[in-house]
């Protein structure tokens, strides 16, 4: 976790089923609206996060959504973590590359979300779930 | 699950998606959609996403894969309205939209369809009209 | 030495009991300072309600400006701050409204005079230190905004988008162009195609001395996000030195439309849009 960032209480959505993925971009897009991230920044954001709830659901088996605000001191922004306890990813490197997909996808899920935040983190192993943070900050 | 509606004016489809799709939305108005082209022997289809704040890479493939399917039934599929922060997005996504054709607005998708339609009819006609012209007619192609 | 509550108290009672002759003098210190940029009416309301709000203060017992109930002062001194730094007077000037304070307590002090009133007098100084000190910081965060304002309002000036035909639109780009700047461009036209419904728009960059690759993606990203909408962007006025940028840079421009001038650029649009006007009036027939 990076130092020097106030983190706000999170809100939890549970990815279970199809409608939840509507229901994080609700949620990220209502927190996003809160810290005042520009319009071009919460749809960046929002799109990036349903990309990642999908993964949480197909690859992940479902999982958590955690959605906070994140404060560094100079600038706002939102912080999600989503975490589930599927197989994991094998090979990062490759799951990172844009066109690769094991699911039948565009395979621009995971490298494509990086792109549209500021901070990506993730962590995972093979059998080991997987947990990914993004922060956007605004500007 | 709710559907998004589809309209049939004049031979054109009409898609105004008001909500926010889940996954499985967004495939029941492809199989909604290929069945109507079928049944309305519609030759134009758009679809308004103006109301949509995000497209992100589910939708976009319905997209393209709606466009596809009716290429294939012979019909002209335009996608009009998209936000120019959802195009920003996608253009940041990496996601080309690879064979749809987009307009501004549904005025101008409208005429979009229209003159593709045109195009197909000025070629019948260029036919026709090449033996008392003496020579075929040249088509320039528009950019759009 | 820090302010005990009992000689904030007493603070209190020195301003009070001297008050005419304290907020004339103060009054008459700063006004020395405004060179009479401000009225002489202005700075004694200023130096009232500030006076007003210190016996309060003091009244309370407190001790820090910090504390919860200096909220009142805080805002008086946010206030007093906000409005030096607007009509442009400088750090000093700001501060010295709530330093002559220090001079006027001193010159009150020493008719009372012995050991007491100097231990007083250093603590009272120590609350006008703070107080001085917020004043600054106040100062210094409404000069921040006030140009983040102006840099954001430059922004906006420098980049126009105006209509220069039925359905064409166009953006004259002038001076160096960063990532910040390139992006609001990028924003703002993708916004006025919606708002005017054109399908053609001009990125005239004559006015622009060099890009770099940064600026280049921008553009690119910009015309394709415009393509995603259904526009189409050409790119006019690229001098040889930029056109050498792109190349040494690698930067692919790929099926982008790019032309000599401005010129060239609204009679390559014409014309494709000419085409099939000229086809409607065929068919008219």
């Amino acid at each position: 976790m990076t130092v020097g960032v106030d983190l706000g209480q999170p809100q939890t959505q549970e990815v279970r089923a199809d409608e939840d993925v509507v229901r994080v971009r609700q949620l990220v897009r209502a927190v996003a609206v809160a810290v005042k991230l520009s319009l071009v920044d919460q749809t960046k954001l929002v799109t990036a996060a349903s990309e990642l709830a999908r993964n949480t659901l197909v690859y992940g088996g479902g999982g958590t959504v955690d959605v906070m605000t994140a404060d560094n001191g100079r600038r706002r922004g939102v912080r999600i973590v989503f975490a589930d306890s599927g197989p994991g990813i094998a090979d990062l490197d490759l799951a990172l590359t844009d066109g690769y997909t094991t699911g039948g996808g565009l395979g621009l899920g995971l490298s494509g979300a990086r792109r549209l935040v500021d901070e990506f983190e993730i962590d995972t192993a093979a059998g080991q779930g997987t947990r990914i943070t993004v922060t956007k900050w605004s500007r | 699950m709710e559907r998004v509606p589809i309209l049939k004016i004049g031979s054109i489809l009409l898609v105004s998606i008001q909500v926010d799709m889940s996954d499985q939305t967004a495939v029941q108005l492809q199989e909604d959609l290929a069945e109507r082209i079928v049944a309305t022997g519609a030759h134009g289809v758009l679809i308004d996403i103006t109301a949509l704040d995000i497209v992100d890479s589910f939708v976009g493939r319905m997209l393209s894969t709606i466009a596809s399917i009716s290429k294939v039934l012979d019909a002209e599929t335009v996608v009009v309205g998209m936000r120019p922060a959802v195009a920003i997005t996608l253009v940041e996504l990496g996601l080309s939209l690879n064979g749809i054709r987009t307009a501004l607005n549904v005025e101008r998708g409208m005429e979009l369809i229209a003159a593709a339609r045109d195009d197909d009819q000025d070629l019948d006609e260029d036919e026709d009209d090449a033996g008392p012209d003496g020579g075929p007619a040249t088509e320039t192609t528009a950019s759009r | 030495m820090a302010l005990t509550a009992e000689q904030s108290g007493r603070l209190a009672g020195l301003l009070r009991e001297h008050g005419e002759r304290i907020t004339l003098r103060w009054t008459e210190i700063v006004a020395a300072q405004m060179r009479g940029r401000l009225s002489h009416a202005e700075l004694l309301r200023q130096v009232q309600d500030l006076h007003r709000i210190m016996i309060a203060f003091g009244d309370q017992g407190l001790v820090d400006l910090a504390d919860e109930g200096g909220g009142e002062l805080r805002a008086e001194l946010a206030e007093l701050s906000r409005g030096r730094a607007r009509q442009g007077l400088s750090a000093t000037e700001t501060a010295i409204s709530v330093f002559a304070l220090k001079d006027v307590l001193l010159e009150t002090l020493e008719v009372a005079g012995g050991t007491e009133a100097l231990r007083d007098y250093v603590a009272y100084s120590a609350l006008i230190d703070q107080m001085g000190l917020f004043t600054f910081e106040s100062y210094v965060r409404t000069r921040e905004s006030l140009i983040a304002d102006q840099a954001e309002q430059l922004l906006e000036l420098s980049t126009p988008v105006v209509k220069l035909w039925e359905g064409v639109v166009a953006v004259p780009l002038v001076g160096t162009l960063d990532s910040a700047r390139a992006q609001v461009v990028m924003e703002r036209l993708l916004q006025t195609l919606v708002d005017t419904g054109s399908p053609y728009a001009i990125i005239d960059i004559t006015g622009v001395p060099a890009v770099d690759t940064q600026v280049a993606q921008h553009i690119l990203k910009t015309v394709v996000a415009a393509r995603l909408m259904g526009a189409d962007c050409i790119i006019s006025g690229i001098r040889p030195q930029i056109a050498q940028t792109i190349v040494a840079l690698g930067i692919e421009f790929g099926d982008i439309a790019t032309k000599a001038s401005l010129a060239d650029a609204l009679r390559h649009v014409l014309r494709s849009t000419g085409v099939e006007m000229g086809r409607r009036a065929r068919r008219g027939q």
